[in-house]
């Protein structure tokens, strides 16, 4: 079981990151990125 | 000691050449603005600013706190995104290596090993703040953007607002200095966030990474996949004396003869070289029956 826990973990980790995409996840961080954040440079 | 035997030896500039990789549309040091290309919505697996003006690509704490700060079940502006993508990136990275990345790739970690080569009297860091980095996770990254809403009705990113140094060094001071448009914004909010960097920064030249240990959410993520990720740490109890040079070496202070694949190891790999006898080793992929942890039998 102890070495098959990372495979586990990563099957799982995928399957987040698919569903994630799907979601239309990878959109909304990069819209998120590509904007000053004014929280994060203290003026938020 | 294997493949890394070379590598690690110059870890720095490696941890340097991550730094400006993640960090490489440079020309934006000179205009005051920040890259807006497409890759940006990768996360990075380390504490980068996105903001910060030559970033490439996003911060997986702001991202995840952006995801659960927009998680409304009640409003029609809500989004149904909550945070899946970064949380199994972070997920798959450190179910391979755990919290390499810390040790490696973060350019945060980089400042505070380099700080903390300034001469000045050092103090260790009790072992309990070590469990701190879960609160600020638990509360700040996850509890607060998810529950406490605005006059909008949105949360907020918590953890980047009030505390993240890393935001305000790699974004705050630079885009003010550059960007004449943002400085008219400047109040309360920039010196608090000022002062905490100075705070900070003093006490990395006195303990080791003490941000990474007591404070970054993402170490707080990644360190649990230490005990469950395919890279592995082991120490052989037969060759080890308990002479604690792999303790004064490691940049985090952590006694890796009592917990080899401790949450706060950064697996740096910096006590391969310190142990004189050889007890040290890490595997991959389970290769070796060494692969496991090491603590010392009661009395001993």
């Amino acid at each position: 079981m102890k070495r098959r826990l990372p495979w586990i973990l990563m099957a799982l980790s995928l399957g987040l990151v698919v569903a994630g995409l799907l979601l239309g996840e990878y959109r909304a961080v990069l819209e998120k990125a590509v904007t000053v954040c004014l929280d994060c440079i203290g003026i938020g | 000691m294997g493949i890394l035997s070379k590598p690690r030896r110059k870890r720095i500039w490696y941890q340097a050449l991550a730094a400006l990789g993640l960090n490489a549309w440079l020309p934006n040091w000179l205009t005051g603005q920040i890259y807006q290309g497409n890759v940006k919505g990768v996360c990075v697996p380390v504490l980068n600013c996105y903001s910060c003006p030559s970033a490439m690509g996003a911060c997986p704490i702001g991202a995840l706190q952006t995801s659960l700060a927009g998680v409304r079940l009640n409003l029609a502006a809500a989004e149904a995104k909550f945070g899946l993508y970064v949380v199994g990136l972070l997920g798959a990275v450190g179910s391979v290596v755990g919290r390499m990345p810390c040790g490696w790739l973060c350019p945060f970690g980089l400042i505070q090993e380099l700080a903390h080569k300034i001469p000045t009297p050092k103090l260790r860091l009790p072992r309990a703040f070590s469990y701190a980095r879960y609160v600020f996770l638990a509360v700040l990254v996850v509890g607060l953007p998810l529950l406490v809403v605005d006059q909008y009705g949105l949360g907020q990113t918590w953890f980047c607002k009030w505390i993240c140094p890393a935001g305000t060094l790699e974004a705050g001071i630079p885009l003010i200095l550059l960007n004449k448009g943002l400085r008219g914004l400047i109040g309360f909010m920039y010196y608090w966030k000022v002062a905490l960097l100075v705070l900070f920064l003093g006490w990395m030249t006195v303990s080791r990474r003490p941000f990474c240990r007591a404070v970054c959410p993402l170490g707080a993520i990644l360190g649990l996949f230490n005990k469950a990720s395919l890279f592995r740490m082991a120490v052989d109890d037969e060759k080890c004396t308990l002479c604690d040079k792999c303790r004064e070496d490691c940049p985090v202070d952590i006694k890796i003869y009592e917990s080899a694949n401790s949450p706060d190891c950064v697996r740096c790999l910096k006590c391969l070289d310190s142990c004189k006898f050889g007890a040290i080793s890490y595997d991959f992929l389970a290769k070796h029956e060494a692969s496991r942890d090491f603590r010392i039998k009661s009395g001993a």
